[in-house]
């Protein structure tokens, strides 16, 4: 591996710590599942511990949901959808107007509380998670009393209790996108947060509670994939939603099988973000970083391949090298922390793993010089050069804050290299032609496409993948249609 | 200290003709302008605190340009404007001066005196500041009574008519001449970057104004309704950036007019630190063009030192 050869002295403006304070937020030492309004004890009494990540220190102890918790929560989604799917949508309106509202009073202590769970910086939990969670549910807020009006003919009805289980990259946005149309369409949810980040979805259900929402509509169940399982399975759950690995993805798709049950999946990806050798280059060098290094990778639309015109190459990676320099990998509390802590171990050894075979398959390893806390899950910024679409790296799903750069020719080679992927979900395009914008727009075969620009979400956009990256859209209109009976 | 002079670098092909500067100019890549103010409001959200604001806060005092540049001036306002450049808090003698006091041609001989013998440079616009619409030879007048006065800084403006209408041959040749004019003294070229409205224009004045020799590229005069941004000036700081990579040279950068508020100086410090990098920390390669920041500055300085927060009764009103 290389990294700068010249140690990184110590800059004359040396940015002092900036922490966000911790005490905003009140966490308890041990949390409950969330059924019918209440917290109550797991069936079995299972429980478990979240922890930070930068640090490794245990943060709460939660129960750990298992099958009978999941009857009894569905069960209760199920009493509730009655009445909640006869308001009219401009009451449901209200609930959901109140949630956000609340969501951003509570934003700084959601957004600590997120980071401390996560391990992602506090820049990103302020200015780009909390943010859109509230729009989210402004948006959809919006939608619930005109539903007649959605294209999808008159009076489209809900389906019934839908088993949502949400992954760890995002663990409040995601929740976000799962619940917020399924309670304006009418539907009643049970959602399962990821294990190693339960913590918000246990503070929203406080504010579930604080919004005075009817108890049984929104129910939290933490635990394991086992419990995301028998959520999945439960015959009581009319529609199952999930974000997370293509792998688990399959296995949802399989066990729904022969069911009635609707389901939307929206799995991996392996973006490729192509740069043309008209594009704005500072600019694409930004959009590069935000699109690979932004939640250190962990995003499934991450731009996790660089498609780059071989005539600027070599000037685009020494932009690219220099600004990688620049950023500032430390306490996620820390204002200025542009790189926190990968999610956990398991997460850590899978992008170590995945490095390694990138190196044994001859990619060229480079990353800035850059001091890794002694305690947490860390993994500095790296590229790979001298990649090939043979390579491992140039396939697979890293999920960290990994970049494999890869060269092309012509705009039909980048077409073509763009879309040889099992993966379909996100593209970026860079070029300050519009024209080129356009044309290579229509042939990339991704469910997202930015075009100067990379990792930019809004509410009203839909949002989801081609092939293994899943199906179903979420956001925007059409992001209705998976929770309506049409 | 790298030399400036326009034959000397790496580009001097680009400026052997017309159609080779415009081809050149024309060929720089373009800029996003979204892209650009994210960037510019991304690292605005930088915190810093403590030891940080209190590096920054001196190193943004040791940075500004006294400005007065109003018909108004008069000889007691400018040596006023001196004392205040080289000892800008009476109270606490460890302030830095300003880095110099900027006024008219007229008055340069007065700000001499006033700063002598304390290291703080005199800096004059000329080229018949602030529209730039007189003669060359009237301009270069102007430029040489600055320089007979004293004048260590010349801040010329460039012919914004010539480049928005495309003629660059033009404003390179004014440039060209107004270095000679200025001798020994330390050009700065404004943009005035409101007038040229695109940020593709800002950069391809920022290539412009280098490749013609300025030790300083600067936004604008303080006269038009957009002055200094932090997107306009980290576009100009990836301009010095990139022509010190390809040609050696490095070129200051001055944004000037708006930048009223420490808060505001110090998000500039942040963008110059993470776009040019720390060679660009000194007063030697960036300036801010103020007057009313000054105070500002200080009055944080007090507070910071204190702990408590005195009010403008305290800074001196000059």
């Amino acid at each position: 591996m290389t990294t700068e050869n010249t140690e990184k002295r110590p800059s004359a403006f040396a940015y002092a710590p900036a922490p966000e304070s911790r005490s905003v937020v009140d966490i308890a030492p041990s949390y409950g599942l969330f059924i019918d309004g209440e917290f109550v004890e797991a069936a079995d009494g299972r429980v478990f511990k979240t922890v930070s990540p930068s640090t490794e220190e245990v943060l709460s102890e939660i129960a750990q949901a298992g099958e009978a918790d999941v009857d009894r929560a569905v069960k209760a989604a199920r009493r509730a959808f009655g009445k909640w799917s006869a308001l009219p949508g401009s009451e449901r309106a209200k609930y959901l107007f109140r949630i956000a509202r609340i969501i951003q009073e509570r934003s700084r202590e959601l957004a600590v509380l997120e980071t401390l769970d996560n391990g992602k910086p506090i820049k990103e939990t302020r200015d780009a998670d909390l943010p859109l969670v509230a729009a989210h549910f402004f948006y959809y807020a919006g939608w619930a009393d005109k539903l007649d009006h959605a294209g999808f003919g008159a009076n489209p009805q809900p389906l019934g209790v839908a088993g949502q289980v949400i992954p760890w990259n995002f663990p409040l946005l995601m929740l976000a996108w799962k619940i917020a149309p399924a309670l304006a369409t009418g539907n009643t949810v049970v959602l399962k947060p990821a294990e190693t980040t339960p913590l918000s979805a246990l503070f929203f259900a406080d504010i579930c509670r604080q919004a005075g929402l009817p108890k049984g509509v929104v129910n939290i169940l933490p635990g394991y994939g086992d419990t995301g399982a028998a959520l999945v399975e439960h015959p009581d759950v009319n529609k199952v939603a999930f974000t997370g690995s293509t792998a688990v993805g399959k296995a949802i798709a399989r066990q729904v099988a022969g069911s009635t049950k609707k389901v939307t999946l929206e799995l991996g990806g392996k973006g490729a973000n192509i740069v043309f050798d008209d594009a704005p280059i500072d600019q694409a060098v930004e959009g590069i970083v935000s699109g690979i290094f932004f939640n250190q990778g962990q995003v499934c639309c991450a731009g996790s391949r660089l498609l780059v015109q071989e005539s600027i190459q070599d000037e685009l990676l020494d932009s690219l090298k220099r600004r990688l320099s620049t950023l500032r990998l430390g306490d996620p509390l820390d204002k200025n922390t542009d790189i926190g802590a990968i999610n956990s171990a398991e997460q850590l050894s899978r992008i170590t793993t995945l490095v390694e075979q990138g190196e044994a398959e001859g990619a060229e390893r480079w990353s800035p010089a850059c001091e890794l806390p002694s305690s947490g899950y860390w993994f500095a910024p790296t590229l790979f050069t001298n990649v090939t679409q043979a390579h491992t790296i140039a396939r697979d799903e890293i999920f960290g804050p990994v970049l494999s750069v890869l060269s092309f020719r012509t705009p039909d080679e980048a077409v073509a290299k763009a879309n040889n992927s099992q993966y379909g979900l996100s593209a970026g395009i860079w070029t300050e032609k519009g024209s080129r914008i356009l044309a290579v727009a229509n042939k990339l075969r991704a469910g997202v496409i930015w075009s100067n620009t990379f990792n930019k979400f809004d509410p009203t956009s839909p949002f989801g993948g081609y092939k293994e990256s899943g199906f179903g859209r979420e956001g925007g209109r059409h992001g209705l249609e998976a929770y309506l009976d049409v | 200290m790298p030399t400036t002079a326009p034959a000397a670098h790496a580009l001097t092909d680009v400026t052997a003709s017309d159609s080779t500067l415009r081809r050149f100019l024309h060929g720089l890549p373009g800029v996003d302008a979204v892209g650009l103010e994210a960037r510019a409001a991304s690292l605005g959200t930088r915190s810093i605190k403590t030891t940080a604001k209190a590096y920054a806060i001196d190193l943004a005092i040791s940075m500004v340009d006294l400005t007065t540049l109003e018909g108004a001036d008069t000889p007691g306002k400018v040596r006023a404007l001196g004392a205040k450049a080289v000892r800008p808090d009476p109270t606490d003698r460890t302030a830095p001066s300003t880095a110099a006091v900027c006024v008219y041609p007229d008055m340069v001989a007065t700000a001499k005196e006033a700063v002598a013998g304390s290291g703080v440079k005199v800096a004059s616009v000329a080229t018949a500041f602030p529209a730039g619409r007189a003669a060359l030879d009237v301009k270069l007048a102007d430029v040489r009574d600055a320089v007979a006065a004293g004048a260590d800084e010349i801040d010329m403006v460039i012919d914004r008519g010539a480049f928005l209408a495309g003629n660059y041959a033009k404003v390179y040749e004014e440039i060209v001449a107004v270095k000679e004019a200025s001798g020994a003294a330390r050009l700065k070229v404004i943009f005035e970057t409101g007038e040229l409205s695109t940020y593709d224009n800002i950069r391809r004045a920022s290539w412009l104004g280098m490749l013609a020799g300025a030790d300083f590229i600067k936004t604008s005069t303080g006269k038009v309704a957009v002055n200094a941004t932090p997107s306009n000036t980290l576009l100009m700081l990836e301009a010095v950036r990139d022509f010190r990579a390809q040609t050696g040279v490095q070129v200051g950068v001055k944004p000037a007019g708006g930048i009223r508020t420490s808060k505001d100086a110090i998000k500039f410090l942040v963008v110059v630190n993470e776009t040019a990098g720390e060679d660009w920390l000194d007063n030697h390669w960036f300036r801010f063009g103020a007057s009313s920041l000054l105070n500002d500055l200080l009055m944080q300085r007090q507070k910071l030192a204190t702990g408590r927060y005195s009010g403008p009764d305290y800074v001196t009103v000059d």
